[in-house]
């Protein structure tokens, strides 16, 4: 790392609207914050990379399915097959999963609405960068807003995914209708991590909370090792 | 078609006409008179309005900017500004009620990015007939989607807002949407054009034949016939949007702009001659450089259409280049539509030949209408009430559950779960409190917002409900810890021609403007909407206020929820009552309970409410208390139970006695009735000394303590938390037969 800070780069694609918000948290959390333009296939030099929420390209045709094109996507994908951390947040959990980076697809709500709310979440595995700083099976209030939430894969993969302990946080009180309670999962390398719910939301105790922090800063501990 | 016929079918009156030809000297040509017909409509010329919006005091030692631009702008401290503006979409999301709301909502937003700000937050403030009726579920379901549809994908959190149902607004619904936007004062940016020769740049999307008419649609009564003006609403694109709020704020931050502009109702006309009139200067517009969306559009439609999410800009030839190049980075359109001219007129020019010029100054000067206001009968009909004969109800806990459950004061938790409300990391006091509280960052300072209405109110007391109106939001900003500074209004009433219409009109106004006077809060923005009628009557008169506050401290704020078992409550204010008075006048008990909507409520004392919300501000302000709650519809009893179910933690009202003894009511007016003035606070017991030593001069009561897991008022009721949630939090749109609980219902 050179001894400097942690360079964190956040995505910004047209209609990205948590970027500002990503940015913000990683200097709460310490870090340089890098904006990374969509149309620019560099990632600055980041050390790990979140891609954060919004509504990439308005969400037309499905969400995430047109920014996973974006030029900034290449370096981004031989980023994470090169082991580099990646988390996406929300829109960036279905950008991920367009991009075949993480495995599965996050459908629309069962209840086929838009869902703001606080959820409890459960931290499944602390093997992952972005969860290095929390416990096994320790407990998080977490935000969610998202009206594609329902995590959805098919039951081989589901299968795989609990055996390899790659669900990453489960609700305790499912709100969108996901299979097996998934609120995040990571890839077979363990260092790219998709979550619904937003930590950057709560990682200033001037809003009532900072637990979202435990996860964000799992990854610096990671970086610096 | 004759003339006659033309101009009529464009909204426009005979003497209206006439004034035209009189000011041009000439026979207007047929695209001449559509952008007068625009202009002069109601919705952008306040023609019946305006005589009477005078009265509204604008100053304050906080105004930045006051009415006239596209918002409101006041001071917050540290260098930063507030600006914010609440506008009407009634009619057309009375049409469609999805993309009616959902560009209510890109509107209003355009208002406020117009003024160099970026948009932090919004509220909105919607009414629709009672949900037994299909078509009024309909309207309800769409338009909370439409909302969240918009802002949720512009990133924009909506942090606030309310809602009410009556027959009333059956037919004819309200949708109210309100923005703040957050600037560096020195920053300020202002609409007026300047510079001849600098060029007028069209940013965003493209012009297609949405909205032709749009305004004067919006200034007409809705009819059967208003169905088949389904084109006339527009289609919102909040993707288009966004990148037009990012292009804008970074054109601004690069100083590439002399001035800026959103286009709203009457589309470019409205917004070129404003931009003119202001800067007394003219505008030409090549009106075929506007890029169309569709072929064969006529100079008249791509003049006033209402395409949604575009910005009109003045730009210096020089910086043209890095402009447009800007607009392509972020994917929208930039093109040079016109330019700066020294003749004063809107002109518009086709293929190098002008095809109409008029005086922008004159297109701005809408002919106004004052009438006589005259006092209408029905006032002393619904006045006549004898409420000392109301029986007191047998069974308090089936009349709490009842009311609770009430859609008029159920947990909008169904709606605003729908929104997105923390997009932008600010948001520290979330919906469901008396008012949003958002923080600046960098700064430890805050600012709070509230939407407030009172339509029944006002329809059983046009003055007094006026005043009751601003007297809420005052209240509702001071229970979170917020000092006033200014507010927004939108006005919906029926129609001023008619004798009814006008006096209520005229009346909300004397009251409201009276209430700004006593608590020292000016009106910096505003927006009307009149013909809210349809063949099955007017709406009530509902003037919505969005009121805006400071704290200097965000930190320092309180909400309702009862925060610790133990702490003492106590209930300030209970004005000694003139004899001729009942709290129950009026009040929500009388109409869900009884059926009546009838009697005069209590009057707002404007000084003893000042007096009582300042107080309730400062003991927030000092530490001394962390939990508020004024009392509104449901009175006492509902707004404990509010407080309960917040928190998680029971009460014991066991003081009923000595207050009923102190006051000489019975419980039924104690726990039900509806008094202004009143707050509920709640604190930790060991300081009670020094409450009591804050509370010397204020009339107040100490009713009982938090605690446990049942809600009881000693005799009367007694039910479990879990009680009063079940009716409470029942879901808003699984009405009716709600055999569909939770979130699992599907609209």
């Amino acid at each position: 790392m050179g001894g400097g800070l942690v360079r964190i780069g956040v995505t910004v694609f047209p209609g990205s609207n948590c970027d500002r918000d990503a940015l913000h948290a990683v200097e709460l959390m310490g870090a340089e914050p890098v904006e990374l333009w969509h149309a620019d296939a560099d990632l600055k030099g980041s050390d790990a990379v979140i891609v954060p929420g919004g509504f990439s390209y308005g969400d037309y045709l499905r969400p995430g399915a047109i920014a996973r094109f974006a030029r900034v996507m290449g370096p981004l994908e031989d980023f994470a097959r090169d082991g580099g951390p990646v988390l996406g947040v929300c829109n960036g959990f279905q950008v991920l999963c367009e991009a075949h980076l993480l495995p599965g697809a996050l459908l629309q709500n069962t209840h086929m609405r838009f869902a703001c709310d606080r959820v409890r979440v459960r931290v499944e595995t602390k093997e992952t960068p972005w969860t290095s700083g929390c416990e096994n099976g320790e407990e998080l209030t977490l935000p969610i807003a998202h009206n594609e939430g329902n995590y959805f894969a098919d039951p081989e993969t589901l299968a795989r995914l609990e055996d390899e302990g790659r669900v990453v946080l489960r609700y305790l009180e499912n709100p969108n209708g996901s299979a097996n309670d998934i609120a995040g999962v990571c890839n077979e390398g363990r260092n790219v991590v998709g979550v619904m719910p937003h930590p950057e939301r709560v990682s200033d105790p001037a809003l009532g909370s900072d637990e979202g922090l435990k996860i964000l800063r799992s990854v610096l501990a990671e970086a610096t090792v | 078609m004759n003339v006659q016929e033309t101009y009529s079918a464009l909204g426009l009156s005979d003497s209206e006409y006439h004034r035209i030809l009189e000011l041009l000297g000439r026979a207007p040509n047929f695209l001449e008179l559509s952008l007068f017909s625009v202009m002069w409509s109601e919705h952008c010329g306040y023609k019946n309005s305006r005589p009477l919006l005078k009265r509204f005091p604008n100053d304050g030692p906080r105004v930045l900017q006051g009415p006239g631009e596209n918002a409101g702008v006041v001071e917050v401290g540290d260098g930063w500004a507030l600006a914010f503006k609440v506008e009407s979409h009634n009619h057309p999301s009375a049409v469609e009620p999805y993309e009616g709301a959902a560009t209510g909502v890109g509107g209003i937003i355009r208002d406020i990015l117009a003024m160099g700000a970026r948009p932090v937050a919004l509220l909105d403030s919607l009414r629709f007939g009672p949900l037994d009726e299909e078509r009024n579920r309909y309207l309800f379901r769409e338009v909370v989607r439409g909302i969240g549809g918009y802002g949720n994908a512009v990133g924009v959190p909506t942090v606030g807002g309310e809602v009410e149902f009556s027959r009333a607004y059956s037919g004819n619904l309200l949708v109210n949407a309100m923005c703040v936007g957050l600037i560096r004062t020195e920053d300020l940016v202002r609409s007026r054009a300047t510079g001849e020769g600098n060029l007028v740049v069209l940013l965003g999307s493209k012009t297609g034949r949405d909205g032709i008419h749009g305004a004067t649609f919006a200034s007409d009564e809705l009819t059967e016939e208003s169905e088949s003006k389904r084109s006339n609403v527009q289609v919102g694109d909040p993707f288009a949007e966004k990148m037009l709020i990012e292009c804008c704020l970074k054109l601004l931050e690069e100083d590439l702009l002399v001035s800026l502009q959103d286009l709203g109702a009457a589309g470019i006309t409205s917004s070129a001659s404003e931009m003119a009139a202001g800067g007394g200067v003219g505008i030409d517009i090549e009106v075929d450089r506007i890029p169309r969306r569709e072929s064969g559009m006529e100079p008249f439609e791509a003049m006033i259409s209402e395409s949604q999410e575009r910005m009109l800009t003045v730009v210096a030839p020089e910086d043209a280049e890095e402009v447009l190049a800007l607009a392509g980075r972020y994917g929208i359109g930039g093109t040079v539509v016109g330019r700066v001219a020294d003749h004063g007129d809107l002109r518009v020019i086709e293929g190098g030949e002008v095809v109409g010029s008029v005086p922008a100054e004159h297109l701005a000067d809408a002919p106004t209408y004052e009438r006589e206001v005259v006092r209408p009968a029905y006032l002393d009909e619904i006045a006549k009430l004898d409420l000392e004969t109301l029986p007191e109800p047998d069974d308090y806990n089936e009349v709490l559950l009842k009311m609770l459950a009430h859609p008029n004061l159920r947990s909008r938790r169904s709606i605003y779960g729908q929104y997105d409300h923390e997009v932008g990391t600010n948001t520290v006091v979330r919906p469901g409190a008396d008012a949003a509280v958002m923080r600046i960052k960098g700064t430890k300072r805050g600012f709070a917002m509230t939407t407030d209405g009172r339509g029944r109110h006002c329809y059983l007391d046009p003055r007094g409900g006026g005043a009751a109106t601003v007297a809420e939001a005052y209240r509702n900003l001071s229970c979170v810890g917020a000092e006033p500074v200014a507010l927004t209004n939108c006005l919906n009433f029926g129609n001023p021609e008619k004798r009814e219409g006008y006096y209520q009109l005229a009346e909300c106004i004397e009251g409201m403007s009276e209430a700004c006077e006593a608590f020292g809060v000016p009106v910096v923005s505003g927006n009307v909407s009149l013909y809210n009628e349809t063949a099955r009557g007017s709406i009530y008169p509902t003037p919505v206020v969005g009121m805006v506050g400071v704290l200097e401290d965000a930190s320092r704020h309180a909400t309702p929820a009862f925060k610790r078992e133990g702490d003492k409550v106590v209930v300030l204010g209970g004005k000694m009552r003139p004899t001729d008075e009942s709290p129950l006048a009026g009040s929500d008990y009388l109409e869900i309970m009884h059926g009546k909507v009838a009697g005069v409520p209590p009057k707002t004392g404007l000084t003893a409410e000042k007096r009582a919300s300042d107080l309730v501000r400062d003991m927030i302000r000092s530490g001394l208390i962390d939990t508020a709650h004024d009392l509104s519809g449901g009175g006492n009893l509902v707004a404990l139970a509010e407080m309960a179910m917040a928190g998680g933690i029971g009460f014991e009202y066991d003081e009923l006695e000595v207050e009923r003894t102190n006051k000489s009511g019975r419980a039924l007016e104690i726990l039900l009735g509806e008094d202004g003035a009143d707050f509920l606070i709640a604190f930790r017991e060991e300081r009670w000394d020094e409450v009591q030593s804050a509370l010397s001069g204020f009339a107040y009561d100490d009713i009982g303590y938090t605690g446990g897991e049942r809600f009881r008022v000693e005799g009367l009721v007694d039910l479990s938390l879990d009680e009063l949630r079940d009716a409470h939090e029942r879901d808003l749109f699984g009405i009716p037969g709600e055999a569909v609980g939770g979130s699992e219902a599907v609209g």
